[in-house]
């Protein structure tokens, strides 16, 4: 498989990343070398192998459903660029 | 004061209890330290003067009413990525711009409570993506070590590079560092000193700026294989903010020091005697393997036969993890916000200015694997390649191999701005084939100094161990330690 420049700007329009036509077109290249070189994998034969979901066999810890944090709004707001009464603001989502 | 400074921490902790100097004169004698050579190196981002000496003075204070913690009044540099309570956190990225977190990391918290003090915040590749810390926002970092007769300036590695070079450059008693592929024990291996990647689960993550969180862990950078030791036990804990934390107690690791190796079993895995490695590296695992043996190991060849495809697979596993991981960074929460004509306009915008060309690199190839159509291809095949390089490992444990040795990097450090490594970006992924393994096994690794290259820099040898049996790792990297000595640059800062 190998990538050309649409999927670059379709891949990073899903990123979310804003991409010039020159980023782009170098990113065609890089992209391509990187996957060349993880297609390898491809040959190990992986007939009955599970895909690893966890590297140490562990149970999920479990607690009591009751609320251990919180009333700290004026901490979580407190790194955002533009806030107002302990909202986030962003540009207008909805016409 | 410049002697203090030279102290490792178990000397520094002996001395201090002595009463020779007090935590706040240890702490001064750093901060002139840096003072005088952050500039050269720029190995701290920020540096937290007056912070370092408030948690000093309190340290003394400690001290004189007997409380006396495992790291009490011991100063130590952080790395960016972890959190720390209204202290620079920006994981060297330009889209955490200004970021100054309301909590503590688990880890640096561990650290404050056994009694250590803050000296500042330390360099690293942009969210712990690269082999040289050269991805950073804040710029290079540049390595303590030259090559003999060179004033070439040479990268530390990555991504843990601000902290390999304030440890070997006198700058902090140790440093916090993560590994999720190799930046513990890479630039552990290229300054000459000892990094540790504990067993997956050993420390909380939580608080650390995730990267690909299967596969990060904290653990320290330090001068010597003891103080690795000491500074693992305070910073290993089982941790309710983090579920894959491991609910094991951590062990005395310093105790398991000078231990004999006497019926150990060192596997030997020939998958990693890999086409053009340098002579000299060869020779150097060679040494090693003679040192054990002296020891009273007993050295076997083994096989990892899945081992040429943990790379491959590491860069599909970590860039997948790293794209949902960033997506938190939308100019919406904290960080870099650039207005844009709408919502996602904005987003785009943000996140083109704020992450760097490797950051967004690695989103791309992450979102890409990830994308609709390529998942079972790309994402499913590397996880289940994943199984059986842990599978590897296993059946080699499972045959009575205690501990693996191998080289701990291909090459000694290389040169800033290298032509080559910088045109394609896979010959430096290629730094990282002897240590990613271990973190796709989640395995601990150790990498520990054991000698100098023809160029006169430091060459690494790592040791692989069972899951969260880093005493193991531990009581054999001293004996290389004991046979190889220890490697202090020659200073010509």
């Amino acid at each position: 498989m190998s990538v050309d420049l649409a999927t670059v700007k379709r891949v990073a329009r899903l990123a979310r990343i804003a991409v010039t036509e020159e980023d782009a077109n170098r990113m065609v290249g890089e992209l391509n070398g990187i996957i060349n070189f993880v297609e390898q994998l491809s040959e190990v034969d992986v007939t009955g192998v599970e895909p690893m979901t966890s590297v140490t066999p562990m149970d999920m810890r479990k607690r009591a459903d009751a609320v251990t944090d919180g009333d700290k709004a004026d901490d979580i707001v407190a790194n955002a660029p533009t806030t107002d009464h302990n909202f986030f603001l962003v540009p207008k989502v909805v016409e | 004061m410049t002697e203090l400074t030279s102290l490792t921490i178990a000397e520094a902790r002996e001395k201090l209890e002595a009463r020779e100097f007090t935590s706040v004169e240890l702490t001064e004698a750093y901060l002139s330290a840096i003072d005088a050579a952050n500039s050269v190196f720029n190995a701290y981002v920020a540096v937290t003067p007056e912070k370092a000496l408030d948690m000093a003075k309190a340290s003394d204070a400690r001290r004189a009413s007997g409380q006396v913690g495992a790291l009490e009044g011991i100063p130590l540099g952080i790395k960016d990525l972890f959190a720390t309570r209204d202290v620079h956190t920006q994981a060297c990225s330009h889209i955490l711009d200004g970021f100054l977190p309301k909590y503590e990391s688990t880890v640096t918290q561990n650290l404050w409570d056994d009694g250590a003090v803050m000296l500042g915040k330390l360099n690293m590749d942009e969210f712990a993506m690269g082999s040289s810390n050269e991805t950073s926002h804040y710029g290079a970092v540049i390595n303590p070590w030259r090559a003999n007769g060179s004033n070439q300036q040479l990268v530390p590695g990555g991504s843990s590079g601000g902290s390999a070079a304030a440890v070997s450059a006198f700058l902090c008693a140790g440093a916090t560092a993560t590994d999720t592929g190799g930046s513990i024990r890479q630039p552990a291996a290229f300054t000459g000193i000892v990094g540790i990647k504990p067993t997956y689960g050993r420390c909380s993550r939580w608080g650390t700026v995730a990267f690909a969180s299967s596969l990060d862990q904290a653990g320290p950078i330090a001068r010597d294989v003891r103080d690795a030791a000491i500074m693992l036990r305070s910073m290993a804990s089982v941790d309710a903010k983090d579920t894959t934390s491991v609910d094991l107690p951590v062990p005395d690791y310093e105790a398991s020091l000078g231990q004999s190796l006497k019926g150990m079993k060192i596997g030997i895995p020939k998958e990693y005697r890999v086409e053009g490695m340098p002579e000299e590296i060869e020779k150097l695992w060679a040494q090693g393997i003679a040192w054990l043996k002296d020891a009273g190991a007993e050295i076997v060849d083994i096989t990892l036969p899945h081992t040429k495809y943990a790379l491959p697979a590491y860069y599909i596993v970590a860039p997948a993890e790293a794209s949902s991981n960033l997506a938190r960074y939308d100019g919406v929460r904290y960080g870099l916000r650039v207005d844009g004509k709408d919502i996602v306009d904005m987003y785009e915008k943000t996140r083109a200015a704020g992450f760097g060309t490797e950051v967004k690199r690695r989103i791309m190839i992450g979102t890409y694997v990830l994308s609709a159509g390529y998942y079972d291809a790309y994402y499913l095949q590397a996880q289940k390649v994943r199984t059986l390089i842990k599978r590897d490992f296993e059946v080699v444990f499972d045959a009575g191999v205690d501990a693996i040795l191998t080289p701990a990097t291909p090459s000694s450090a290389f040169g800033i701005a290298d032509e080559d490594l910088a045109s394609d970006p896979v010959k430096m992924y290629l730094n990282d084939i002897f240590t990613v393994t271990v973190n796709m096994a989640g395995l601990p690794g150790i990498a520990v100094p054991a000698g100098l290259d023809a160029k006169g820099l430091p060459l690494g040898l790592q040791l692989i161990g069972k899951p969260f049996e880093e005493e193991t790792l531990f009581r054999t990297a001293y004996v290389i330690e004991q046979a190889a000595g220890r490697f202090t640059p020659a200073k010509w800062w």
